[in-house]
């Protein structure tokens, strides 16, 4: 598994009267296979997710993600670490499925008939085969993270950070993408409302008011969660 | 224009998708400096019979087409109304005729051409400037999400009308309006974020 630092990390963001500290004072490391961010809405944990692969910068401490400083080192750490967000829809950015996929391998497969196949062959691989020509617009919500993750995966991120990949979704596609998320070989670091979701981690993270609460045992921290939300 | 249409490939054998699609963007901008330049309602008709007829020979669903295009077909006959009382007939015909001849040439390399082709024929399009600073990989991303920003930008705009709908405020452009525009932006903010996470430009 990765290793992910964070040292004495703050991030605060402007305001029209100074600045409003976002995430206080923070030093993590984490090494599990599958690591729950939990807590209530606002609380930092989407900011702490987004700082592992650059989308929020550090406004004080470093991140380090196997020794590359995502400050520095921002691409190299990007091909290790990849992201899935919330809303499918903000995340797929091509019109077809299979050159959404394809986006993604522009790099490894710089032959563009090398990449399609690729695409494809990625796409069959989660269950999407048929979906290459189908407009990302026209997918359900299920289908449009299943081809997020897809296209997320598609590059073989050492890490996957989840967004709340689940909070749009209704029950059978929330179980279906909790169940392939914690049964991907990759490091997962999941933000997630589903508390048996974050049951099932090998730790979790209570988040509340920029700080770390609790940390350890999922199943410990879940129902400290639970008893006082 | 429905958000189902635009920037949507519909994949077939017919020569339209056969044809590089380099040769469809030179073609589509010669046939935009033909349409914009020849003057009168005659020619206005022949190009919008044209093209047409090459929508039609694209295979696209024709059912799904039209109803997609009611929104235009009506802004068409906004615009017409006014041309005719601003400057009469002819020019209303000729006006009308070359916007949706254009629509139709778009739409049908839209529907016989994968972005991702797009993409690499402009990306060698623009290859020989890469010597005065141009970066053809970026400016050919920025053309395809371009395309891709038409139906989400149209799927925002019916989200903030029924928005305003629901709150009984069908009447006021400020309600329609505003939160339309907030959601653009945050939606091209959310689309930055996508591909910074992706490493796409780095």
């Amino acid at each position: 598994m990765s290793r992910i630092l964070l040292e004495q990390v703050t991030v605060s963001v402007p305001t029209h009267d100074g600045t409003r500290q976002i995430l206080g004072e923070t030093t993590l490391d984490l090494s599990e296979h599958r690591i729950a961010l939990i807590g209530p809405n606002g609380s930092g944990k989407s900011t702490l997710a987004r700082l592992l692969n650059g989308l929020v910068t550090a406004t004080t401490g470093r991140v380090l993600v196997d020794g590359l400083d995502v400050a520095r080192e921002g691409r190299d750490v990007r091909r290790r670490v990849g992201f899935m967000f919330t809303d499918p829809a903000a995340q797929l950015v091509m019109p077809t499925a299979r050159e959404d996929v394809a986006l993604s391998l522009r790099r490894t497969h710089p032959d563009k008939a090398a990449r399609l196949v690729a695409a494809d062959r990625v796409l069959a691989d989660f269950g999407l085969e048929g979906f290459g020509d189908r407009s990302v617009h026209g997918l359900s919500g299920g289908e449009g993270q299943l081809l997020a993750l897809a296209g997320v995966l598609a590059t073989d991120p050492a890490v996957l950070v989840a967004d709340e990949p689940t909070t749009l979704l209704d029950l059978g596609n929330s179980r279906r993408i909790g169940d392939l998320l914690l049964g991907l070989p990759q490091q997962l670091v999941l933000v997630t409302h589903d508390l048996d979701l974050a049951a099932r981690c090998d730790r979790a993270l209570l988040v509340r008011s920029g700080r770390i609460e609790r940390d350890g045992d999922p199943a410990e921290v879940v129902e400290h969660y639970r008893a006082a939300p | 224009m429905s958000a189902q249409l635009l920037g949507l490939h519909q994949p077939g054998t017919t020569w339209l998708h056969r044809l590089p699609a380099g040769a469809k963007l030179v073609g589509l901008m010669l046939a935009s400096i033909v349409v914009v330049g020849v003057r009168g309602p005659a020619s206005a008709l022949v190009f919008v019979v044209v093209a047409g007829l090459l929508l039609v020979r694209s295979g696209a669903r024709l059912g799904l087409t039209l109803r997609s295009m009611r929104w235009l077909l009506l802004s068409a006959a906004i615009l017409g109304t006014w041309t005719v009382w601003q400057n009469g007939w002819p020019r209303a015909v000729e006006v009308v005729g070359d916007l949706l001849a254009l629509i139709l040439l778009a739409t049908t390399l839209t529907v016989t051409t994968p972005v991702d082709e797009v993409m690499d024929a402009v990306a060698r399009g623009l290859r020989p400037l890469r010597r005065v600073g141009v970066d053809p990989d970026a400016v050919a991303l920025a053309f395809s999400l371009m395309l891709r920003a038409i139906p989400s930008t149209i799927l925002l705009a019916e989200e903030s009308r029924d928005a305003a709908l629901a709150r009984g405020l069908e009447r006021s452009p400020r309600a329609r309006l505003i939160p339309f525009v907030i959601r653009v932006v945050a939606r091209a903010r959310d689309t930055g974020d996508a591909l910074h996470a992706r490493g796409v430009g780095d």
